[in-house]
């Protein structure tokens, strides 16, 4: 990545970290204490998916077929490359880190912008396991299918819109 | 469970770069990777922060009220205004989801909201995709995705009261 774009986000997210760091403070100093052990503990939670998802796309990079890749989610692919990404993306496990894994891997491995841009919607809207895990236990159930039939057309518009633009 | 067997996959593969590739790519691989790790930490560090001081900066019924207290279209662009600042995994947006229903916000808030946190969310973006995609791709995304979250919310409105009249005339 763009190093200086890597700075300039570092340095973005630490000022938001400081702003946040005084406004507890100044609610009390036990606040402050159990937010930062909350989100240290979290950070350290989440190091070893990270690694993986990190390592684990160089690797995958490696050995996937490239031309399988090409071939079902290219450039060339069209509707039917976003058609087959949407699908990808929704039965992707919806971990923190293992749709961005796989998307950079089949990205490095040839795969099409906006079939990508769909596979990335989809993953983030309608991941099977997200929904059954974590939406439908904690909400209703009416809402939660009416939200994932009403995001089933994103990955679609998200994708076209990106062949429009001609971007990324 | 899927930690596990993305590791079983990622076990597979490594062992097969160093089966037909030898250790020398197997060692590139793995110390480019481990280089990129290390780039991440600072930034995921930050944005678990991030995520735990708002958590406890704002409670979950704060944020509730200001989503579910307007209807309409106005009712859609602050919850999606709300879901573009929110950070936090799904493990902290859908009790907060919960709460926007138990308070009666409608179908097209509550979408625009998960949707807007999902698509375009500053947290997730930042310390998530960025690393991981590349600045142009993320940029370009963003871009694209803003109408997005108004118009599912609209959509999964109007599938609401589609469902809700034909029930009327069963």
């Amino acid at each position: 990545m763009d190093m200086s774009l890597t700075f300039f986000v570092e340095a973005f997210l630490w000022v938001v970290v400081v702003g946040l760091a005084v406004l507890a403070l100044a609610r009390g100093k036990i606040l402050f204490r159990e937010a930062t052990r909350d989100g240290t503990m979290d950070f350290l939670r989440t190091l070893p998916r990270i690694f993986l998802g990190v390592v684990g796309s160089g690797f995958l990079a490696e050995v996937i077929p490239q031309d399988l890749v090409v071939r079902s989610i290219g450039p060339e692919s069209g509707m039917l490359g976003v058609l087959i990404a949407t699908v990808l993306g929704a039965v992707t496990p919806g971990g923190a880190v293992v749709g961005f894994a796989i998307a950079a891997t089949a990205l490095r491995s040839g795969g099409g912008a906006p079939q990508i841009i769909a596979y990335a919607t989809a993953w983030a809207l309608f991941a099977i396991q997200r929904v059954v895990v974590w939406e439908l236990p904690t909400v209703e159930a009416r809402v939660v299918w009416l939200r994932v039939a009403a995001s089933l057309p994103l990955p679609f518009l998200a994708a076209i819109g990106a062949m429009l633009i001609g971007r990324p | 469970m899927s930690t596990a067997v993305i590791g079983c996959l990622v076990i597979a593969a490594a062992v097969t770069v160093l089966i037909r590739q030898g250790a020398g790519k197997f060692t590139e691989v793995i110390s480019h990777d481990f280089l990129m790790f290390l780039e991440l930490l600072p930034k995921i560090l930050a944005g678990c922060l991030i995520g735990a001081f708002v958590t406890m900066l704002l409670p979950r019924e704060v944020v509730a009220r200001w989503v579910g207290g307007e209807s309409g279209v106005i009712g859609i662009i602050i919850a999606m205004l709300v879901g573009i600042c929110l950070p936090g995994g799904p493990f902290a947006i859908y009790p907060v989801t919960a709460a926007l229903v138990g308070l009666g916000a409608d179908v097209g808030a509550i979408t625009a909201f998960i949707t807007a946190w999902s698509l375009l969310g500053f947290n997730r973006a930042l310390v998530w995709e960025l690393p991981f995609m590349g600045g142009d791709f993320v940029f370009w995304r963003v871009i694209i995705s803003i109408p997005l979250p108004i118009l599912v919310g609209l959509f999964a409105r109007m599938l609401a009261n589609a469902v809700a009249s034909s029930g009327e005339v069963k």
